[in-house]
C-alpha cells in the first residue's frame, strides 16, 4: 500500500485546491453530468467543439481531492485535442497523467472526469445524428 | 462491564494487520465481524448437520431442522416476541421491510398516507415509494430538528384519520439518534395506524422488547450482530402476519398444493419459500447466546462510554463538525465532517493507518441533502472496541489535517 503522504502529494492538492478550468461554458455544444453514488463525488462538463476538435472546456463539481483534480488535470489535457483522439483515451492512460499512484479502490474517483468528458461528446454526436 | 481485552480473543480478524498497521474496525454499524463461537457454530453445522429442513425423515434432516426452528425461538425470546411464529427469517433487514411494505402496496387505497421519518436509511423508503406508486397513497415526513431528533410535536400532527402506517427507525445509522418508538407507536395506534419499527441500528446496541415498543411489525438483520450475512429477521405480531401475503412463492411456504391453487403454510414457514438459510441461522443462535451473555445493557453501557469519550475528543480537534444528538441520545454511531476535507479523503487516510470508517452518504441520501452535505465520515462502535482505538482515531484525524494541510 502507497503511504497516505503518496496519495495526497503536493502537485495533486494544488489542483485541488486550485483546479484549472473550473466554472461554466455558457454557450457549450456538449454537456455532461455524473457522479459517483458510492461516494457522492460530482462532476458536470462543458465543452466547446470547433471543427471536430475541443475549442474550450471548463468543469464544476464537488466531490473527493483525488476526483476534482483529476477534473482539472483531464480538462487541461484534452484541450485543444480532435474528440475522436479524446473518446479513445484509455483508463490507464488517464490514470498516469496523475501525478500520483492511485489505490484500487480510488480509481472510479480518478476517472469520472474523463468518463463525463467522453459522454458528453458521444452524447453530442448523438444529438447531430438525430 | 465488558472486559474488552479477554473479548477481543474471541474475534480472529481483530489480530490482522491492514496495510502493515494493526486494524482498528470501526465501521460496526455497515457490519460487525463475527466472534469465533460463530464461526465455529457455522462450520459445525456443515461438517456435522448440513441437511435440507422441514422435509426428510433422516436423522441429519431432523438435527438441521431443530437447529433451524431453535434460532427462530431464540429471536423470539430475544427481543420478547410472544411465540416463534412471529419471527420470519429473511435475507436481511431490507427483505423484510419490503415483506410489509408488499403486503400493503396489495391494501392501499388512494387517499391513504403512509407516514416515514427524514432520517430513514434508503430501504426503509424505497419499498414505501414503490407501494405508493402501486396505490397511490401518499407518503408524509416526519421532520427532524437541528440535534438530528424528532420534532414531536410536528409528527403527531401528521399522523391522522388518513395515515395507514407509521415506519420509523429505532436507531438512525448516520446520526445515532434513538428515536422514541414506543411513544410513535402509541400515536400510530390511537390513529388507528399501523407501526412498523426499522430496528437494524437497535437491536444489535440495546436490549429492544417488542410487546413494551408495542409496535406491529419490527426488522433487522443478524450481520450486524455478530451473525452471519444472508440472514434478517421481520417481527409481525401473529394476527396480523396471519393477514400478510407472502412476497416468495415455492416450496416449504405452502400447505396443500392443487393444479390450480395452494393454500399457505402454518407461520412463519408461509414466508420463508425455498431452501433457507440454515447455517446462517445456526450462527445467528451462537450470535445471540455470545450477547446474551454479555447482557444486551452492559453493550448499551459500553458503546455510550465510546461514544461519550470519541464525541469528547472529536470536539477537540477544530474545523470537525459532528451531527446528530449528545451521547446519551444515541448508539454508537457519530457521524461528522472535517473542514474542506471530503469524506471519502478523510476515510482514505484512515485506511492507510489501518482504521475502518465509512465515508459517503450511508444509504441516507435525502438526510445528506438535508444537512447540506453530500456525505459525512461515520465511526460505529462495537463490543469490542475500545478506548485506545478511538484515540488512534483522533490521532489519524490529526494527520488527515497535516497531509490535506488544512
Ligand atoms: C437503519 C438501517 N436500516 C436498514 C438497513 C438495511 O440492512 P440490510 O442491508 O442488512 O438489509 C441498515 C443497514 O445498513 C440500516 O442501518
Amino acid at each position: 500500500m502507497e503511504l497516505a503522504e503518496d496519495m495526497y502529494k503536493e502537485e495533486l492538492l494544488e489542483h485541488y485546491k486550485k483546479p484549472q478550468n473550473y466554472g461554466k461554458i455558457r454557450n457549450c455544444d456538449a454537456k455532461y453530468h455524473d457522479f459517483n453514488p458510492v461516494c457522492g463525488d460530482e462532476i458536470e462538463v462543458y465543452i466547446k467543439i470547433r471543427n471536430g476538435s475541443v475549442k474550450d472546456i471548463k468543469f464544476t463539481g464537488k466531490g473527493c481531492a483525488i476526483s476534482q483534480a483529476a477534473a482539472s488535470i483531464a480538462t487541461e489535457s484534452v484541450k485543444g485535442k480532435k474528440v475522436e483522439e479524446v473518446k479513445g483515451i484509455s483508463n490507464e492512460s488517464m490514470l498516469q497523467l496523475l501525478p500520483i499512484k492511485v489505490s484500487n479502490l480510488r480509481v472510479k474517483c480518478a476517472l469520472l472526469a474523463l468518463k463525463a468528458i467522453q459522454k458528453a461528446i458521444i452524447k453530442y454526436e448523438g444529438t447531430k445524428l438525430q | 462491564m465488558i472486559n474488552t481485552k479477554s473479548l477481543r480473543a474471541d474475534f480472529p480478524i481483530l489480530s490482522r494487520k491492514v496495510h502493515g498497521k494493526r486494524l482498528v474496525y470501526l465501521d460496526n454499524a455497515a457490519t460487525t465481524q463475527k466472534p469465533m463461537q460463530v464461526i465455529q457454530a457455522v462450520k459445525s453445522y456443515y461438517e456435522s448437520h448440513n441437511s435440507n429442513v422441514h422435509r426428510a425423515v433422516h436423522k441429519l434432516s431432523d438435527e438441521a431442522t431443530e437447529a433451524y426452528d431453535e434460532a427462530h425461538e431464540k429471536t423470539a425470546s430475544f427481543i420478547s416476541a410472544g411465540s416463534y411464529e412471529e419471527i420470519v427469517f429473511t435475507k436481511n433487514a431490507t427483505e423484510a421491510i419490503n415483506v410489509v411494505a408488499n403486503d400493503f402496496s396489495r391494501k392501499l387505497k388512494k387517499g391513504d398516507e403512509i407516514v416515514l421519518t427524514q432520517m430513514e436509511h434508503h430501504s426503509n423508503l424505497v419499498p414505501w415509494f414503490n407501494a405508493a406508486k402501486m396505490t397511490g397513497a401518499k407518503i408524509k415526513y416526519a421532520e427532524i430538528d437541528g440535534n438530528g431528533e424528532l420534532k414531536m410535536q410536528q409528527l403527531r400532527k401528521i399522523i391522522t384519520k388518513k395515515t395507514r402506517l407509521v415506519a420509523v427507525t429505532h436507531a438512525s445509522n448516520v446520526l445515532g439518534t434513538i428515536n422514541p418508538v414506543k411513544e410513535i407507536a402509541e400515536i400510530a395506534h390511537d390513529k388507528g395506524a399501523l407501526a412498523m419499527v426499522d430496528a437494524a441500528q437497535s437491536v444489535p446496541n440495546m436490549p429492544v422488547d417488542v410487546k413494551k415498543i408495542g409496535c406491529d411489525f419490527l426488522a433487522f438483520s443478524a450481520h450486524k450482530m455478530l451473525g452471519p450475512t444472508g440472514l434478517g429477521v421481520l417481527y409481525g405480531r401473529e394476527e396480523l402476519l396471519e393477514n400478510t401475503e407472502p412476497l416468495v412463492f415455492g416450496g416449504d411456504m405452502i400447505k396443500e398444493v392443487t393444479f390450480e391453487n395452494a393454500s399457505w403454510n402454518d407461520l412463519p414457514w408461509k414466508f420463508e419459500a425455498g431452501t433457507p438459510n440454515v447455517a446462517g441461522a445456526a450462527g445467528f443462535s451462537a450470535a445471540m447466546d455470545y450477547l446474551i451473555k454479555l447482557g444486551m445493557g452492559n453493550v448499551r453501557k459500553h458503546e455510550l462510554q465510546l461514544a461519550k469519550h470519541a464525541m469528547k475528543r472529536l470536539s477537540e480537534i477544530r474545523g470537525v463538525e459532528i451531527y446528530g444528538p449528545q451521547a446519551e441520545k444515541r448508539t454508537g454511531v457519530i457521524s461528522f465532517n472535517m473542514k474542506d476535507v471530503h469524506p471519502h479523503d478523510v476515510s482514505s487516510i484512515l485506511d492507510s493507518e489501518g482504521i475502518a470508517v465509512r465515508g459517503g452518504h450511508h444509504c441516507a441520501m435525502p438526510l445528506m441533502r438535508l444537512l447540506g452535505i453530500q456525505g459525512s465520515v461515520r465511526a460505529s462502535f462495537y463490543v469490542y472496541n475500545t478506548m485506545e482505538e478511538i484515540d488512534a482515531l483522533i490521532d489519524a484525524l490529526n494527520k488527515v489535517k497535516k497531509i490535506m494541510k488544512v
